[in-house]
């Protein structure tokens, strides 16, 4: 049976944690280990759900849980499902929860080779779009035109110059087992992947969009709407990758305005129509491409 | 099941472990300090839905009743849950 708001575990499993005040990471977090259970081992990188989560004495998971080297989180995984396994138990789920930049630039390395191992971990990137634990400092998934103190926005340069990496593809180039994009803006969506993922074996993945009041200015009470807005406005979508085909799993009837969605984050607030007109196009490129090569793209 | 608060706050040095492990769940602090503004929720009002359970970035809405209730001990006032409620069940009332 799906899992819902009604049916989904009532334990809670990462709480008291010292994370902002509307951070869409924590509840990824929460939600995907609600998902899960008692029996998951979660590891954590450097970043801001270990920094929110581990202050001693202050230990907010109540399942096993470990910090990570920041380039270490699959590689850590994978000796945690070893281990595990050559003492004979195997009710439990390796997950892992890192960054958009312990994820897509620091621990890519170790993520490819569990992955070409074909490791029996989860890995979850909670993608806030830039280094926010540090003091928001662009990573590769920051997307273009975002404002952030490494790509400040002047005269001359209007914030980051690069488009945000396609880590799911990048990943789903693997041919792993299961992989799948989310957003905390859509929270049914992304609990029952989590689940579904967690019945795989092998190497599974799951990417989700996880606004940062903080790094994106905004207010606190506007995550889970914007992390839906983003989807709507057609510049992240709901995707799943299994046995080496792409699936569209939620086609917007009609795209919501991308100026919109830009206009109300103080990280896009210096664009310029042009700018606008840029991410727009580069958009209608991306669904272009989804239509062609998606299954459902065709709004089935 | 989750962390709750303890009585015990490890604080010399015999109470700190030798190895990188302890308990789970072990909270000693609060985060009620942090907020405003703290949700109200209208049981009137209150139909069950828990769209606000569900989108708490704290987990500190939990169910009760048939309804919801709020550990204020850990809210820290995001105002996510009165975004959530369809109903118009929840407030925002300033801490005093």
């Amino acid at each position: 049976m799906a899992l819902n708001a009604k049916n989904l575990n009532e334990d809670e499993y990462f709480y008291g944690h010292k994370a902002c005040a509307g951070c869409g990471g924590s509840l990824a977090v929460r939600l995907a280990l609600k998902a899960l259970g008692e029996r998951s081992v979660a590891v954590l990188p450097a970043g801001c759900m270990s920094a929110v989560g581990f202050n001693f004495p202050q230990l907010c998971f109540s399942n096993n849980a470990i910090i990570s080297t920041f380039a270490g989180t699959a590689s850590m995984l994978t000796g945690i499902e070893a281990g595990l396994r050559a003492r004979g138990i195997t009710d439990f789920q390796a997950v892992g929860f890192a960054g958009d930049g312990g994820t897509a630039d620091i621990g890519l390395q170790a993520l490819s080779g569990t992955i070409d191992r074909n490791d029996d971990i989860l890995y979850i990137c909670y993608d806030n779009e830039a280094y926010m634990n540090t003091g928001i400092q662009k990573s590769s998934l920051t997307p273009f035109g975002a404002k952030t103190t490494t790509t400040p926005a002047g005269k001359n340069i209007r914030g980051n110059l690069r488009p945000k990496k396609n880590m799911f593809e990048i990943v789903a180039a693997h041919d792993i087992p299961y992989a799948a994009t989310a957003s905390v803006g859509y929270i049914n969506d992304f609990i029952n992947k989590v689940d579904k993922a967690s019945k795989i074996r092998g190497t599974k993945y799951i990417h989700i969009i996880a606004p940062c009041p903080t790094g994106w200015g905004i207010r606190t009470d506007e995550t889970v709407e914007i992390a839906k807005e983003v989807v709507d406005s057609g510049l992240w979508y709901l995707a799943e990758y299994e046995n080496g085909e792409f699936t569209l799993n939620y086609r917007p009837k009609e795209f919501t305005s991308v100026s919109d969605y830009l206009k109300k984050q103080g990280r896009f607030k210096h664009l310029t129509d042009e700018d606008i007109e840029i991410i727009e196009k580069s958009r209608n490129v991306k669904w272009e491409r989804i239509n062609k090569t998606f299954k459902n793209a065709g709004g089935k | 099941m989750k962390p709750y608060l303890r009585d015990k706050i490890p604080s010399v040095f015999d109470e700190i472990p030798a190895s990188p492990s302890y308990e789970a769940g072990y909270l000693v602090t609060k985060n009620s300090g942090w907020r405003n503004v703290k949700p109200v929720i209208d049981l009137g009002k209150c139909r069950g839905c828990l769209q606000c359970y569900l989108q708490c970035p704290d987990g500190v809405i939990f169910k009760r009743d048939g309804k919801v209730g709020i550990d204020y001990d850990f809210c820290k006032g995001c105002g996510i849950c009165r975004k959530a409620c369809k109903f118009g069940a929840v407030e925002m009332e300033a801490e005093k």
